[in-house]
């Protein structure tokens, strides 16, 4: 029912002149972005606050002008076009919906301006916004205003304007992050399920990577500017391209180490942990998965354990290395083969042993990835 | 269980306490009231009371067993307080009316447009509220009669369709307004016109309900300026009108007459007051906490 399209950024760049008197570098939040988002996908732009994304959406809705670079939907070039020229539909963090209006008035607004032959009848305007209430379900709450919603109802209304145009593409910018926590995970649900249903190429900000990774087709990994890592979640997630993705991606965090390999062998600390197939010898930034571990009395690894938490579906152990660059290690221990968690005492020591897919190799300087084992 | 006894105790205290706090409240509320209220009482009862009446009192007496309307009748027969009424009532509107106008529009280009030199004419804008109104009086006046605008509404009205104050007061309320809001206009293809009157006129509307009923009142109490630029009688607005009733209105020191004319000057102002309290109250609240 919609056409939706491909989008193209091809080096996308953004710079903002520095206000700082003394230093008048420009600060660049896009640098060099190149991505092709496939029609009819849910791309989740992720990354740490600062580090571009809603800049980047910002261009694309042509809120911002680029800098440099182009950015195309389908075969046209729209980087010159004004932002309601485009066809997109922008959901903001906040929602932005007009207070004094009541929802159906919202829903209808953008309907309003349209212009030439484009015009809708008011009979047109009311069956459009009714069908996209429906869709996300707020068909009942057409005459309240936005004060008297909820957070999540109010969440909706603003999904249902921006799709109330048949936008070719949809932009949400932090689209969760006003939401309690238990909202959060349905509205994502909705999210997903108003994608699947519209098929329309969905672009989504957040910093929350369990939030992209999700439901997400590709999540797009950015730090300061820079694209980090393109993939599919799990993709990215089994095998980050560096360090920075690596540590952003999963909870709890990956625990990093600082380890050398000498003579095709891994070594942590003093202790020869795994082999490291063909890296020559250097030093270098192990990153270990917490479900990396598993418990083993002959294990390669140890650790002094400073504490066992029991969580209902895993155990996480607790636990120190000299080795490591956090201050503690967290290792997920699954509870599917029973274990006496009773043998093992605060302050004594415990070993492990490392599974090899879940332990990356990091670059001391590039921090880029130079190995993982094989599963 | 032996603490019971005490609950009662302290919740008779408590009760004590709290019907002395409003008792004294309400004394005191009502002392205020009558002290406010007075000076209008005294305006309404001098008016209906009779001229031969009110000169025998030889000590004012705080009520009439013989009210009279005659008194109203004169003030509208004998002098033209009609045409001040009128007058009065077209100069407000007019320079309300234009003032709104102006105000939205400067305020909209303050808050919301992006150009050169922008924070530095407001700066100059709001410095101008630091030059008392007297002062600028004499150059207003000297423009006004040089454009030969003496004794004409223009001339009355042109000083004052703009304020500073009004416009300071609208851009800070305007700034409220989320700028993703703006954005969701734009992205939907809304014109920055159509942006002001649909979104952010709407929602300042209890700001500019305050500025226009606050406007009002100035109109219909200005005095100085329309003294100074008018002396011909079919321009007088009410206030400086009054002063021509008592001088020569009546042909001798009509008081309750006066009093008469004052009350009929007064009422407009009173019940489109009362009409709009809550707004007013609403807007001058918003406008300080928020702004």
């Amino acid at each position: 029912m919609v056409i939706s399209m491909e989008v193209v950024l091809r080096n996308l760049t953004k710079r903002f002149p520095s206000r700082d008197r003394k230093n008048h570098e420009d600060v660049i939040a896009v640098n060099d972005f190149n991505f092709e988002i496939p029609d009819g996908k849910l791309i989740g732009l992720l990354g740490p606050s600062g580090c571009g994304k809603s800049t980047t959406l910002n261009l694309i809705s042509g809120l911002q002008k680029p800098t440099s670079g182009r950015i195309f939907f389908g075969e046209d070039d729209v980087t010159e076009l004004p932002p309601e020229n485009r066809g997109i539909g922008l959901v903001f963090q906040n929602y932005a919906l007009y207070p004094h209006l009541t929802v159906k008035q919202n829903i209808l607004f953008p309907l309003e301006n349209l212009k030439g032959k484009d015009k809708l009848t008011k009979a047109e305007m009311l069956d459009k916004a009714m069908e996209a209430a429906k869709l996300v379900q707020i068909d009942e709450l057409m005459d309240r205003k936005p004060k008297e919603l909820s957070g999540g109802q109010q969440q909706r209304v603003a999904i249902a304007r921006a799709l109330v145009k048949m936008p070719k593409v949809l932009l949400l910018d932090e689209p969760l992050s006003n939401l309690d926590a238990r909202l959060r995970l349905q509205t994502r649900e909705e999210i997903r399920r108003i994608q699947r249903e519209t098929k329309i190429t969905t672009i989504f900000v957040t910093h929350d990577q369990e939030e992209a990774m999700s439901i997400s087709d590709m999540i797009v990994v950015m730090k300061e500017g820079i694209v980090q890592q393109i993939g599919k979640p799990q993709e990215v997630y089994d095998s980050p391209a560096n360090l920075f993705v690596a540590k952003f991606l999963g909870t709890p965090p990956v625990n990093v180490f600082e380890g050398q390999v000498k003579g095709g062998r891994l070594l942590i600390g003093e202790e020869d942990v795994m082999e490291a197939g063909e890296v020559p010898d250097q030093e270098v930034y192990v990153g270990i998965r917490p479900e990396g571990f598993r418990l083993q009395e002959d294990g390669e690894f140890s650790c002094k354990l400073n504490r066992v938490e029991v969580m209902g579906r895993d155990i996480s152990m607790v636990s120190e290395n000299k080795a490591s660059l956090n201050s503690t290690i967290r290792a997920i221990i699954g509870t599917e083969n029973e274990i006496n968690m009773d043998q093992y005492k605060e302050n004594t020591s415990v070993r492990f042993h490392l599974l090899p897919h879940k332990v990356f190799l990091f670059h001391k300087e590039t921090e880029e990835r130079i190995y993982f084992g094989e599963r | 269980m032996e603490n019971g006894t005490d609950y009662k105790k302290i919740e008779k205290t408590a009760k004590r306490k709290k019907t002395v706090v409003s008792t004294v409240t309400y004394v005191l509320l009502t002392v205020w009231a009558v002290i406010v209220l007075f000076p209008f009482y005294w305006m309404i009862l001098t008016s209906l009371k009779s001229y031969g009446a009110y000169n025998s009192e030889y000590i004012p007496k705080f009520f009439t067993l013989s009210p009279t309307l005659q008194n109203y009748a004169d003030a509208f027969t004998t002098v033209s307080l009609g045409r001040y009424l009128i007058n009065t009532t077209i100069f407000t509107v007019v320079t309300t009316a234009i003032m709104l106008f102006v105000i939205t529009f400067a305020a909209f280009a303050f808050a919301r447009l992006d150009f050169k030199g922008k924070n530095i004419a407001f700066l100059v804008f709001l410095s101008l509220m630091m030059i008392p109104n007297e002062l600028v009086i004499i150059t207003n006046f000297v423009t006004v009669t040089n454009l030969d605008m003496r004794n004409s509404f223009p001339g009355l009205i042109l000083p004052s369709v703009t304020s500073v104050f009004y416009i300071y007061l609208l851009k800070e309320n305007f700034e409220q307004i989320p700028d993703s809001l703006y954005f969701a206009a734009k992205v939907d293809g809304t014109s920055d016109l159509k942006y002001l009157m649909k979104v952010m006129i709407p929602i300042s509307r209890p700001t500019l309900i305050t500025i226009t009923i606050l406007k009002v009142i100035e109109c219909w109490n200005s005095y100085v300026w329309p003294r100074l630029i008018t002396d011909d009688e079919n321009y007088f607005l009410v206030s400086n009108g009054i002063q021509e009733i008592r001088e020569n209105g009546f042909g001798r020191e009509n008081i309750p007459a006066m009093m008469a004319a004052v009350v009929v000057i007064s009422v407009p102002l009173i019940v489109l007051f009362l009409i709009f309290r809550k707004k007013v109250m609403e807007g001058v609240s918003r406008g300080g906490t928020k702004g």
